[in-house]
């Protein structure tokens, strides 16, 4: 039993959580995947930050994405000595290219190293991998 | 109020070593600063300017350094931009002595990465984990290796390029190694062996990357004045340029990079021309950095970049010389190698290369990349010349 344990223990690393980032990880906990918008100039951005790198305003307007987007870029990784990665490779790191217009670092799963393309689309899978944090991944749309 | 030919590298030294369990970090630094002193024909009581990074996790091992060889300049600098932080450095020196703050900075640099065992690209954690953007990326698996793999595939889907093309600047490179006594890896290599080596982060094989070695160099910058009453012929600074390019707010355009920038400015500043240019440098973490930086620089167009490497013209006796000391991927690679290339660009201008000498080499571009060409990274270019 405490065999089982140490095993699913979650060991990647973990983001830092602040009050700042904190609403979008927790609509992340609710599987659900936001961008900002700037409420003055209209600008997007993400990651999610205090105030507009446009116009410098702090006026935020959250925006709920589809979670449809396509792989701008990727790589399968074969090496990486770091706990929790180096027990997963190969893994399949990629910018999708939300169809919000950003572009975000994520992982590609329920894919083989050989299905990734570029453009190829696809559709956000949510992982609960502790309690409090869950990441945005992405699998070949279905 | 333009630089040019106002200061001069007046000396360089690279360390012999490669590996040096035997050695601390301050001890290669200050090797490093010996040697490029009696180079320049000066002494330590001569040295009013320091400038360095890479040291220790406080943010302030400048001064542990100063301490170590009982320095107190008048300008320290400590810009810590990545492995191109040296190329930077040399600029601001030049700054700081043009503007009066000091007369003789020395810029230096120093590692132990091979010796403690230190994995630089496929440790798993890029430096500053906890910065407010790295949430975003470490939960990931992100790789130094496999932020530039992600370039490398980009520009294959967009342009073509292919993995024989980026091989074909590693068997440059190893050709250069081959005549460089001091370079860690000298076998002459070849495309097939390039392909046939394994794949650490798609596209990039392992002879796709650099190698991981100790090491060390400094340089000793003064007034163009002071440097033409000095042991050697100075290395004049024409001009530079630096910047950095990041996600962008998520809307960036992988492919422009901060070459783009650093060296319009660098060029400008300087005066010349592509044309003029007679070797480069071109910071070679991975065979794809030196493709995407020669596009950005504008020696050729972007896309073109697979066939400009190819057919043998950045070889030392090419149409355009890169990276004739064997460079990151065969030389020595100790995690941030911006300094060697100002170094070697200054010896293939005092003529003093031996077997890998550029012929009638009077203008050398230096381009040094730090981070990651994937995610955050910065870029510093300078021009130098002999004239």
């Amino acid at each position: 039993m405490a065999e089982q344990t140490q095993a699913k223990k979650y060991s990647k690393p973990l983001p830092h959580l602040d009050e700042e980032n904190r609403p979008w990880w927790e609509a992340l906990q609710r599987h659900e995947l936001y961008i900002q918008k700037c409420a003055e100039c209209g600008d997007v951005r993400y990651y999610p930050r205090a105030l507009c790198t446009n116009c410098m305003s702090s006026q935020v307007q959250w925006i709920k994405c589809s979670g449809r987007g396509k792989v701008y870029t990727f790589t399968t990784t074969y090496q990486n000595q770091a706990p929790g990665f180096r027990e997963s490779i190969p893994y399949i790191m990629a910018y999708v290219e939300l169809e919000e217009g950003v572009k975000m670092l994520t992982n590609l799963v329920d894919c083989q190293p050989e299905q990734a393309k570029i453009g190829m689309p696809v559709e956000v899978v949510y992982e609960d991998v502790t309690p409090a944090v869950t990441l945005a991944k992405f699998r070949p749309a279905r | 109020m333009s630089l040019t030919r106002k200061t001069a590298v007046a000396g360089v030294f690279e360390h012999p070593t490669r590996f040096a369990p035997d050695k601390s970090l301050f001890q290669i630094m200050a090797e490093s600063v010996r040697g490029a002193l009696d180079d320049a024909g000066l002494t330590i009581k001569d040295v009013n300017g320091l400038c360095t990074t890479g040291i220790g996790m406080s943010g302030m091992g400048i001064v542990g350094f100063c301490d170590y060889l009982n320095l107190t300049p008048n300008f320290v600098d400590s810009t810590s931009i990545g492995g191109s932080s040296f190329v930077a450095h040399t600029a601001h020196a030049a700054a700081a002595i043009h503007a009066g703050l000091c007369d003789v900075c020395v810029v230096v640099y120093g590692s132990t990465a091979a010796s403690s065992r230190f994995a630089i690209g496929t440790g798993g954690e890029r430096g500053g984990a906890g910065d407010p953007c790295d949430q975003y990326e470490i939960p990931f698996g992100p790789t130094t290796v496999g932020a530039y793999a992600m370039i490398a595939q980009r520009h294959m889907h967009d342009y073509g390029t292919t993995a024989e093309q980026l091989a074909e600047i590693a068997v440059t490179t190893r050709l250069h190694a081959s005549m460089n006594p001091a370079a860690k890896y000298r076998d002459p290599i070849t495309v097939e062996d390039v392909l046939a080596s394994r794949i650490i982060s798609s596209p990039l094989h392992l002879l796709d990357c650099c190698i991981i070695s100790d090491g060390g160099g400094a340089l000793v910058i003064t007034s163009a004045q002071r440097a033409r009453d000095l042991k050697k012929k100075p290395v004049y600074i024409l001009g530079a340029g630096e910047t950095v390019r990041h996600a962008a707010r998520g809307q960036r355009d992988f492919l422009e990079i901060a070459a783009a920038q650093s060296g319009r400015l660098a060029f400008e500043r300087a005066g010349v021309a592509h044309k003029d240019i007679d070797m480069a440098m071109i910071y070679d973490s991975f065979t794809i950095t030196v493709l995407a930086t020669l596009e950005n620089l504008g020696f050729c167009k972007r896309g073109e970049g697979g066939a400009f490497v190819s057919g043998g013209r950045l070889r030392f006796d090419g149409e355009f010389p890169i990276n004739t000391d064997g460079g990151g991927l065969s030389s020595n690679h100790p995690g941030m190698r911006g300094i060697f290339l100002v170094i070697e660009a200054a010896k293939q201008l005092r003529g003093e290369c031996g077997p890998r000498q550029v012929k009638d080499c009077k203008i050398a571009l230096v381009h040094g990349t730090g981070g990651a060409l994937g995610t955050r990274h910065s870029g510093a270019t300078l021009i130098l010349s002999n004239q």
